[in-house]
């Protein structure tokens, strides 16, 4: 049924207004990300340009949520972003794997906060969730949580395409919630199986049902293989049908992707003109 | 930064327009012919009230004559064709029904008041799989057959269908009829003639002999004529318990085959260990889906007393969710109901639980200024001794009681005169397996509601009708001495 539920959200017809309405808000809750090998300074800072004024040609794009880097680029965005009011994201804690000692982790987390982040995007531990060691999982949460305490948002990857089930990930999300994350992220979009529909159902619900039982907010980032305006709007209709209109900001509700952003500006120029101006017309970095 | 619009939903109307006709005739002997004395009925739009067509309206004598072609369709060119060659003529219609799915979506949805999404995604596309699949089967009839016996038709068919699903129910009917050999009157019902009509046409564009698919038109009245009709070797009939009687009673002494799906008050189990959210989506599932105008409805929800208040709380907040509007409208998910009589007795069965005491539950709703609506519901507090837990409602409301032990739950959902179907959710395999055995219902759905595939059979146990639609025992239903 979660399935077969999902399905039904992503039928949904999102026309005129909704449309519109939909792809700013999407603009405004990517955290557009770059996390490669080959990243440089150089690719860091206009991302940070790109992230700030997605579209040169028109001001009334809202900017995106953040920006999203590896730990040794965040002094490079930092500089380039300023004071802006596009949020400074780091992975952390070895990603993607997370097979690392808690001692590396940490430092890898404090020097992302040291050199100006304001949010992490740290990985649990899989291999300990498999083994059945929720409490190692949570400890570290916690710890890292800790850190962050009063300087940075904490997002938690549970890295859903390795946990096997649609159990696991349920169990793996209130593990999560209840050891303190701000926010909880499908993917780190390295591996085959990135954020789906139902995944991203099945969080909304856990999270749903801990503010039933907590009365606290807290958000989801999906992850990884969303490219498309259409896969976006999905994603919003089932936030906005699971968890509420509350949820529909970038404080709650994130985005990560890299080709995203081009899609939702090439729909957005389409609302306004009625036309496809191609994709020469987007600014790529 | 915050966005000052609301993302509320805007209308997605769908905006294909189907042709339909000022008037309709009755399809006979492969031709279009007025009703005896040119007698007529009108067909409403069920969302405005508005006029759609003129159709005919079926004398006995009209009956006579399309019997009479069917008989004719059976000697002179279907019986006489090879298995191959009618299969062909089922995969020309399950092909057509495909290609046009578009518009008989929209009329589906004009003539009954289906949510498009479902005629869209559900009724059409299901009805054309219920084709290609008999038609794969024309030529295999032996293996049908238990004994390996000689696979022969019955001959000429009269065929009565609701107005629930109603191309998708001809679907069901014809496919099977016509693979095995046997030639078809058909009769849609009163309120949802239109789409049938339509299937007369595509099936004259796909050159079947005369006579061998007969539509005819009409009220109750039509239909007893077809049942009364001395000529007709089989009689299939979905709809009431009621009419599934009188039909048992007229053809009692006569040499025919008789199948009926009749009405049901499906039982729909959730134990404590339940997936709860997958739960809740079955059980919106079993009750909304058509406006719960469904013979397998999971209509009587059956929830473990540990988890009843939590269940309650879930359901209603999922209502909230719930949109209710115009039925072309891509995010429409409660759709109008089908016609005034049939609102009438809803409000009549729902009131009569408020009296008996029970606690009604609903979707916030302001009614459309026409058309016929009701909003999604459901009943706390209720008993087996209230109306509304032993009367077919057919409509968007639920009944919920509760249990203690599976031995009691097992024994409330068996508490019923009906045994269509059943649903039960639990985390334990056991569990399921063992209440699924005992459950009197024809198909019982586990951790699943409303799954629907031509090649599963369909049908009821006692006042829920026999006989079975689907698979390959639908076969058998159409085949002599199988």
């Amino acid at each position: 049924m979660l399935e077969a539920r999902a399905t039904a959200l992503a039928s949904r017809s999102i026309k005129t207004t909704t449309k519109r309405v939909g792809i700013d808000l999407a603009i405004a809750c990517v955290d557009l990300t770059t996390l490669e090998g080959r990243d440089s300074a150089g690719r860091v800072r206009s991302l940070c340009i790109r992230a700030m004024h997605p579209d040169p040609s028109d001001a009334t794009v809202p900017h995106v949520g953040a920006v999203c880097v590896y730990p040794n680029l965040v002094a490079v965005a930092r500089e380039t972003l300023g004071t802006s009011a596009v949020h400074l994201a780091s992975v952390a804690t070895a990603f993607p794997s997370g097979q690392a000692e808690m001692s590396v982790k940490l430092a890898d987390t404090e020097q992302a906060l040291a050199a100006g982040a304001d949010e992490i995007d740290m990985v649990i531990d899989r291999g300990a969730f498999l083994e059945g060691n929720d409490r190692k999982v949570a400890t570290e949460i916690e710890a890292i949580k800790e850190l962050c305490h009063g300087r940075a948002h904490l997002k938690v990857i549970l890295e859903t395409g390795e946990l096997g089930s649609y159990e696991n990930i349920r169990r793996a999300s209130d593990l999560a919630l209840h050891a303190g994350a701000d926010t909880i992220k499908t993917s780190t979009g390295k591996i085959g199986t990135n954020a789906t529909l139902p995944t991203a159902l099945l969080m909304c619900e856990a999270i749903r049902d801990f503010a039933d039982r907590t009365g606290e907010l807290r958000g989801l980032k999906v992850a990884g293989g969303v490219r498309t305006t259409k896969q976006a709007l999905a994603y919003l209709v089932v936030v906005n049908e699971t968890l509420g209109a509350d949820w529909l900001t970038p404080d709650r509700f994130r985005i990560g992707a890299s080709s995203l952003l081009d899609d939702l500006l090439m729909q957005r120029q389409k609302e306004r003109s009625g036309r496809y101006a191609g994709n020469d017309y987007i600014s790529k970095d | 930064m915050t966005v000052a619009l609301a993302f509320d939903y805007a209308p997605a109307p769908e905006t294909t327009r189907p042709h339909i006709r000022d008037e309709y005739g009755l399809f006979i002997d492969g031709r279009w012919t007025r009703a005896h004395n040119n007698r007529q009925f009108a067909t409403v739009n069920p969302a405005t009230e508005e006029f759609l067509a003129s159709v005919a309206y079926a004398s006995e004598l009209d009956v006579d004559a399309a019997v009479k072609a069917a008989r004719k369709g059976y000697e002179k060119y279907w019986s006489k064709l090879t298995p191959a060659a009618r299969a062909k003529y089922l995969y020309r219609i399950a092909r057509s029904i495909t290609e046009k799915g578009r518009e008989l979506a929209v009329l589906e949805t004009m003539d009954g008041g289906k949510p498009i999404r479902e005629s869209r995604d559900f009724d059409i596309p299901t009805a054309a799989a219920h084709f290609f699949y008999y038609a794969g089967w024309a030529d295999k009839l032996r293996y049908a057959s238990r004994n390996g016996a000689d696979a022969l038709p019955l001959g000429a068919c009269g065929q009565i269908v609701p107005w629930n699903f109603p191309l998708l129910m001809a679907a069901w009917k014809l496919a099977p009829a016509l693979a095995c050999g046997n030639t078809v009157v058909l009769k849609p019902a009163e309120t949802t003639s239109l789409t049938a009509l339509a299937l007369a046409d595509i099936i004259a564009q796909a050159d079947l002999p005369p006579g061998v698919v007969n539509i005819v038109t009409g009220p109750g009245e039509t239909g007893r004529a077809l049942v009364s009709h001395p000529d007709i070797d089989k009689i299939a009939f979905t709809g009431s318990t009621e009419v599934g009687k009188q039909i048992m009673r007229s053809v009692a002494g006569r040499d025919i085959r008789l199948t009926l799906e009749l009405g049901g008050k499906a039982a729909h189990i959730v134990f404590a260990d339940a997936p709860l959210d997958q739960a809740i989506e079955g059980i919106i599932s079993g009750i909304y889906f058509n406006q719960g105008h469904v013979c397998c409805a999971g209509s009587r929800l059956l929830v473990e007393e540990s988890i009843h208040d939590e269940v309650v709380a879930r359901l209603l907040r999922r209502l909230q969710t719930m949109r209710l509007g115009d039925p072309l409208d891509k995010n429409t998910d409660i759709g109008a109901i089908n016609s005034a009589e049939q609102l009438a007795r809803i409000q009549e069965l729902v009131a009569s639980g408020v009296a008996q005491g029970a606690q009604l539950h609903s979707q916030p709703f302001s009614a459309p200024d026409r058309g016929y609506w009701f909003p999604a519901s459901f009943f706390t507090g209720v008993t087996q001794s209230h109306r509304i837990a032993q009367e077919e409602i057919f409509g968007p409301v639920l009944s919920i009681l509760t249990f203690r032990t599976p031995d009691e739950a097992l024994s409330k959902a068996n508490n019923t005169p009906y045994g269509l179907s059943a649903g039960v959710w639990t985390s334990s395999g056991s569990k399921n397996m063992w209440i699924a055995e005992h459950l009197r219902a024809g198909v019982v759905w586990c951790n699943t509601y409303n799954r629907f595939d031509p090649a599963s059979p369909f049908g009821g146990y006692r006042e829920s009708g026999f006989g079975r639609e689907g698979g390959v025992h639908g076969l058998r239903e159409y085949l002599q001495h199988a």
